[in-house]
């Protein structure tokens, strides 16, 4: 009996150290891959943040009102937060390659539906950017638009616009990450429609005045202008 | 060739009948059949009375009218025009019509009468504005006679003004044009002038041209480029502008034609001007200002309430472009009552190198910078009006004298703006 036990103890010993050292190897390969994928993540982080440095990148993400959002959520710099970024993607990357030649079982398919989901976080991330870009760029044309027209509430004008773009962005990258994409689209329905007939019927209703003025100073050419009040310029 | 591309075949074969000419007008039209027929029977006269034993053809650019303009034009007779100077005509004035585009550019009007100077030899071309309803026969002289006689390579004009007409120019696009490039040019930019085919040929050859759209301003960048080049240029004074329309034209596109144009010219003229100091008058027949005092109605309130309201709104805009010290003066003086409120030439100055600077910096979109003065072109309007409103035409012109100074005195601020400061 006694040497029944021993028996099997020594077996599973050396079964677990042939298993070991099976591994071991493995596992050196892994941890080389691992070393060489920070190294290689590293250079990739500093390659990008000097582009993006050279690039004026940070400029761009002020201009997009995204260095705003950052500072709000007292997160780094656009250019050292996407750096960052693929630092970490990148050597996340590197260690699930060196995971995936351990063979554990079952591990496989989460690697590869990682390295799936890779793409549609850049274009997630991609979406973003452009679309902050986009808000800005179409809130300010409609402020400054607004101004020169003379046209009352110009910020709330503004406003409004880059919250819809905003919506409309978040609503696409959430689609693109295949989160939630049904209450998404639903709650974006919801909310677009909403936001329009509310400004139908503010407009309708409490704006029928600036309604009229507005159309008849676009189409009726005989009504008298305010501007010809104002000098020519040239 | 520049023109293969702009000149269609059948105006290719019109201009090959015509032959080589000395003197071109240009007459770039769209949908001006109300005016266009004194104005053509005015240029014959011109051209008769001034250039009777030279070669001469009128070109129309048309840009698409549905009014019959062409036919108009080609069907204007020269027959009561050439009686009156049968005596001295010698030469077939011809007239070619062709339609360039659909819908109207001036780029492409410009282009195509460019191309078609070229390809007759012009040796003197003049450009007239379908909506002068005033011309007279006298200006074809003035512009052309410069150029065809004494070698001149561009004349611009010089109107009889209002006191308070052509602001921007007065204000804005005058004195920083005479800063930079130290030519007292009054009128850089105009619906008429005259080039001559050296000037033409050498700018139609510039790789400008073909832009998706077109560009607007491109006789202004005909004006830089003879200012910056080694061309010579002239005025003439050529008398009371009218136009058809009274309404004046809205703000914003004529500063995308001006003011966008001059801000443009800081990165492709950057050696010229930063080593030009001072300013020279340049060669004018006839007076270099004439302004008339008629009382006028104009809503100054509303300037100044539009001036008030765009520091206000687009402080946010502001902030990527105008330095903290300036955007300070500029709201303290916002802050101010109608009757103190005073923009002063030193403050202007100082903003419009500002906005020239981050326009060359592309700071924030460049057209977004263009619509951004605009509220502060009307303060400074304002106080223009209040400061001549019972000024003389001397005094007129001391207040502009003293802008233009204020201007050149800043321009090393600008280079300092442009040489990375802020």
């Amino acid at each position: 009996m006694r040497e029944i036990i021993w028996q099997e103890l020594t077996q599973a010993m050396q079964e677990a150290v042939r298993g070991f050292a099976h591994l071991l190897p493995r596992l050196i390969v892994m941890l080389i891959i691992a070393f060489a994928g920070w190294v290689i993540a590293y250079l990739l982080k500093w390659i990008l943040r000097s582009i993006l440095r050279l690039a004026k990148f940070d400029k761009l993400s002020e201009n997009a009102g995204a260095s705003q959002l950052l500072n709000r959520a007292a997160l780094p710099p656009s250019t050292e937060l996407l750096s960052r970024f693929v630092f970490w993607v990148a050597w996340l990357g590197f260690i699930l390659i060196g995971v995936s030649l351990l063979g554990i079982g079952g591990l496989q398919q989460h690697i590869a539906r990682f390295f799936l989901f890779l793409p549609r976080l850049f274009v997630a991330m991609f979406t973003i950017f452009f679309g902050l870009l986009a808000a800005s760029f179409f809130s300010r044309a409609a402020l400054l638009a607004a101004v020169n027209a003379n046209l009352p509430s110009p910020k709330l004008l503004s406003i409004s616009i880059r919250a819809m773009i905003i919506i409309f962005v978040v609503s696409m990258v959430f689609e693109e990450l295949g989160l939630a994409e049904q209450t998404v689209l639903l709650a974006f329905g919801i909310a677009f429609g909403a936001v329009m007939l509310g400004l139908a019927i503010a407009f309708g209703m409490g704006g029928r005045d600036l309604a009229r003025q507005f159309l008849e100073k676009r189409f009726v050419r005989e009504k008298k202008n305010e501007k010809e009040d104002e000098p020519s310029p040239l | 060739m520049a023109e293969e591309s702009v000149l269609t075949d059948d105006f290719i074969r019109q201009l090959i009948n015509v032959g080589e000419v000395d003197v071109l007008v240009g007459l770039p039209t769209d949908n001006n059949a109300e005016t266009i027929g004194p104005i053509i029977r005015t240029i014959q006269a011109g051209i008769l009375k001034t250039f009777p034993r030279e070669r001469a053809v009128i070109i129309n650019a048309d840009g698409g009218s549905r009014d019959g303009t062409p036919e108009l034009v080609m069907g204007a007779s020269i027959d009561d025009v050439r009686h009156a100077y049968s005596g001295q005509a010698l030469r077939t004035l011809h007239s070619v019509s062709t339609q360039y585009a659909a819908s109207p550019s001036s780029d492409t009007a410009l282009r195509t009468i460019l191309a078609a100077a070229e390809l007759l030899r012009a040796k003197a071309c003049a450009v007239i504005s379908p909506e002068s309803t005033n011309i007279e026969s006298e200006w074809i002289a003035r512009l052309l006679r410069p150029i065809y006689y004494d070698n001149f390579d561009l004349v611009t004009p010089i109107y009889r003004r209002h006191k308070f007409e052509g602001l921007l120019m007065r204000n804005l696009v005058y004195p920083m044009t005479r800063a930079l490039y130290g030519k007292r040019i009054r009128e850089p930019y105009a619906s008429e002038f005259a080039f001559s085919g050296r000037l033409g040929s050498d700018f139609l050859a510039r790789d400008i041209w073909g832009q998706e759209g077109g560009r607007v301003g491109r006789e202004m960048e005909l004006a830089i480029s003879a200012i910056t080049g080694a061309y010579r240029v002239s005025q003439s004074f050529l008398g009371t502008k009218d136009r058809v329309e009274r309404r004046p034209a809205d703000l914003v596109p004529v500063m995308r034609q001006t003011v966008a144009v001059l801000f443009s010219s800081l990165d492709t003229t950057f050696t010229v001007w930063s080593n030009n100091h001072g300013s020279q008058p340049v060669p004018t027949v006839g007076p270099e200002y004439d302004v008339t005092l008629e009382p006028v109605r104009i809503n100054r309130k509303r300037l100044k309430q539009m001036f008030s309201n765009g520091i206000a709104e687009l402080e946010p805009v502001f902030k990527s472009i105008l330095s903290a010290s300036t955007l300070s003066a500029l709201q303290q003086i916002a802050s101010l009552n109608d009757e103190d409120f005073r923009y002063p030439a030193e403050l202007w100055a100082k903003t419009v190198y500002e906005f020239a600077a981050s326009y060359r910096k592309s700071v924030i979109s460049r057209d977004h910078i263009i619509q951004a003065l605009a509220p502060l072109y009307r303060g400074r309007m304002f106080t223009f009006l209040v400061e001549n409103r019972s000024g003389s035409a001397e005094d007129v012109e001391n207040n502009i004298e003293n802008l233009c100074c204020e201007f050149e005195r800043l321009k090393p601020y600008l280079l300092e703006l442009c040489n990375g400061g802020k």
